[in-house]
């Protein structure tokens, strides 16, 4: 017990020596919660568009400043005609031209029908579909103040309730998504490398040579992981609470012994990895590689895993982060005990002795 | 010239024997590339609905049919309770509850108003201001359907002036997120690569200690560092390549612009990353901090470089700091040459800075690269 106590305190100096790492293991969750928090936003706000009115009369000049007082968009230029269009994309500030046709109001007086043309660049697709769908909205908000006074029978009035995140923020969805890749990717490559760094100076001879157990060594490799990623994970629940005001509408408690779940699950991943990797460069190269893209893209922390085609849906499956934001989702916002989250919790145990299962059978204690 | 030569051509060898790490730097990003180019998409579809019918009547059942034929909706189960259905939601198994209220036919034909109650997981809030959306346009539709046939002749209708609104897309009419994504992410990929690679390669002759050995070697500091860098930048062409084709056979991205002009910001691009990579090396010790720190700042400029969100929409100081990401400049020059088809006038200004950030970078490395350890 007493060497083993020696041995992780070695690890603890390797670490706390190392003062970039150190410095960056702590900076990245703060870094990262506060852009998501402050600077990422899946919404739009702002977005510049242009204005080709061929009608120019009271009708279209009170539309545009509608949309211009909306936080949406903010109108950066007129232009003459339809020429313009192609240049101003080009440049690529404009996002969105808005052409009202000739004889606007008249059209819209005489005939009650008048039309907006809504032209968007959709090289991304998600804005262009938002602009059209907000323009769109605050023309209809716009037409029913001049309907005031005329009465539709037979109306029906679909009133939705938000609910888990009333004011749509973005940041409710993205802080869980950040606890997990952080503790996912600080958890699994940083014991993938600090295991391979002993195989590679050759250090790692002498510890199986030594009286400790290969079983200890691994431990002792993780205990401080273990520390530090708790210590990461109780930041960003600090952050999100205090400086973005999310409520923590679940157990504590529970919050807690699922984060050290996902850590084991992290860590025992990391452990794998360090198995199968001969040097450092290849193991860092399997963490980022092979974790950073698909538990960023799979996992349903930026984007919906139902939209996915099928297969994807399917392999999102085996992507440990995947349950574990379900488990965050679940106790973080909607409040929900252990009764409600409990076959993602089985799963994450699971992968766990999983990793750790394979681990030890492509563990090797001798050298080749 | 020919002391170039020889370190390039060891560098090569190095990196061609290492059979571990050559499925890395090329298969694993062309995988990705090819899988997770259809992970990203912010459509939303397939949307878990859930309805509690408590009317039970032709009408309520019409609306519910509405919401069938849609592709947006799944409708999944008619829960008889509130209750039942609010714990479906907490369990995720839902994203939208209709309710549709008793008496609602009899509201809609006796008071010529009604309300439908819909609760929707706001969670993700952008997909749920979405689903608002598609839920009040089928409510709509459905609405007007039914008011022209419950029209009495003794009811007063007044024409409505109406706005119509007609959207076009332009560059991607329908609306693929391919054409978006695949651009970004090649993008990603050839950076990430590339960085990672430089970033750690001098640290590892220090690590090792053959550093050591090279330095009392007559070779010169220019001739070492290029010959360093070389095979990187090559690598970077190499995927790129790859990329561009399957980005071009397989998910049909359009190629617009001059692929020339493609190659031509790349070179510099790659000359910035490798000047990042280099300087990482210069200031750490072992890998492992290599590698931290290349993977910090790369996460930061994924993030910040408009790639998955839009940088229009973030706050204007967020907007300046983005002006230091190097990936920000080759997203939107890859989109705008592949999609928009812009010419060398058009990326003039990311061009600039680019080839300001390239010197800045690499003089700042050669500077900080000393012989003597």
């Amino acid at each position: 017990m007493k060497r083993f106590i020696g041995f992780i305190t070695k690890e603890f100096y390797h670490i706390f020596r190392d003062k970039r790492s150190l410095f960056i293991l702590f900076g990245m969750p703060i870094a990262q919660i506060m852009l998501f928090g402050f600077a990422i936003t899946n919404e739009i706000n702002n977005v510049d568009i242009a204005v080709l009115d061929h009608s120019k009369d009271a009708t279209t000049k009170e539309i545009v400043s509608k949309i211009e007082a909306s936080k949406y968009f903010s109108v950066q230029s007129f232009i003459q005609n339809e020429k313009e269009i192609a240049t101003a994309f080009k440049k690529g500030k404009i996002k969105a031209v808005l052409i009202f046709e000739k004889d606007f109001s008249k059209k819209l007086v005489k005939e009650s029908n008048a039309t907006v043309q809504i032209i968007a660049d959709a090289t991304d697709p998600n804005t262009a579909n938002t602009i059209s769908n907000y323009t769109t909205a605050i023309l209809q908000k716009y037409q029913q103040e001049i309907n005031k006074s005329i009465q539709t029978p037979y109306q029906i009035i679909a009133k939705s309730k938000m609910v888990y995140n009333p004011e749509l923020k973005s940041v409710f969805m993205f802080v869980p998504g950040v606890m997990t890749i952080i503790l996912m990717l600080v958890s699994a490559m940083m014991t993938s490398i600090s295991i391979t760094r002993e195989k590679e100076l050759g250090t790692m001879e002498i510890l199986l040579v030594s009286p400790l157990k290969p079983i200890q060594v691994i431990v002792g490799k993780v205990i401080p992981y273990i520390f530090l990623s708790i210590i990461n994970a109780i930041v960003i629940v600090l952050l999100s609470i205090f400086v973005f005001k999310m409520p923590i509408a679940g157990s504590l408690f529970l919050l807690a012994v699922e984060s050290v779940l996902f850590i084991l699950t992290s860590l025992s991943l990391g452990i794998l990895i360090s198995t199968i990797s001969e040097s450092q460069q290849t193991a860092m190269m399997i963490s980022l590689m092979a974790l950073m893209l698909p538990t960023i893209l799979l996992s349903g922390f930026i984007f919906p895993i139902s939209s996915m085609p099928l297969p994807l849906q399917i392999i999102s499956n085996i992507i440990p982060a995947k349950w574990f934001i379900i488990i965050l989702k679940g106790v973080m916002l909607k409040g929900v005990g252990l009764q409600f989250i409990w076959k993602e919790t089985v799963v994450l145990i699971g992968m766990t002795l999983f990793f750790i299962g394979l681990s030890i059978k492509k563990y090797k204690i001798r050298l080749e | 010239m020919k002391t170039i030569l020889f370190i390039i051509q060891k560098e090569f060898k190095q990196i061609f024997r290492n059979k571990g790490m050559l499925p890395i730097i090329f298969v694993l990003p062309i995988l990705q590339l090819v899988i997770l180019s259809n992970a990203a998409t912010f459509e939303i579809k397939n949307i878990k609905f859930s309805y509690i019918d408590s009317d039970k009547t032709s009408v309520s059942r019409a609306l519910i049919d509405k919401f069938e034929a849609s592709t947006y909706f799944n409708v999944l189960t008619d829960f008889p309770s509130t209750k039942i259905a609010n714990s479906a939601m907490l369990k995720g198994e839902v994203d939208v509850i209709l309710e549709i209220p008793n008496n609602f036919e009899r509201n809609l034909i006796k008071n010529k108003k009604t309300d439908l109650a819909v609760t929707i997981n706001a969670i993700d809030g952008a997909a749920a201001g979405v689903e608002n959306v598609y839920i009040n346009q089928i409510v709509q539709g459905f609405n007007k359907n039914i008011r022209t046939t419950l029209l009495q002749p003794s009811d007063v209708v007044n024409m409505p002036n109406s706005i119509l609104t007609i959207p076009s897309f332009w560059y991607n009419k329908t609306l693929n997120y391919k054409t978006f994504m695949v651009p970004g992410i090649l993008v990603l990929l050839v950076t990430m690569i590339v960085l990672f690679l430089s970033g750690m390669n001098i640290v590892r002759e220090k690590e090792i200690g053959t550093l050591e050995q090279i330095n009392v070697t007559p070779i010169k500091k220019h001739q070492f560092i290029i010959g360093k860098l070389f095979p990187f930048w090559v690598i970077g062409f190499g995927l790129l390549t790859i990329g561009l084709i399957i980005a071009k056979l397989l998910f049909n991205v359009p190629i617009i612009g001059s692929v020339f002009l493609l190659y031509g910001y790349t070179s510099i691009y790659l000359l910035v990353i490798l000047g990042i990579g280099f300087f990482i090396s210069n200031f750490t010790d072992t890998q492992q901090q290599a590698m931290f720190i290349s993977w910090f700042f790369t996460v930061i400029f994924i993030l910040m470089s408009g790639l998955f969100t839009p940088i229009e929409s973030m706050p204007q100081w967020a907007q300046y700091l983005t002006e230091f990401n190097p990936i920000k400049y080759f997203v939107e020059v890859m989109r705008m040459v592949m999609l928009k088809g812009a010419n060398f006038e058009d990326i003039m200004p990311q061009f600039l800075k680019t080839l300001g950030y390239a010197i800045i970078m690499n003089t700042l490395a050669v500077i900080s690269y000393k012989k003597s350890t």
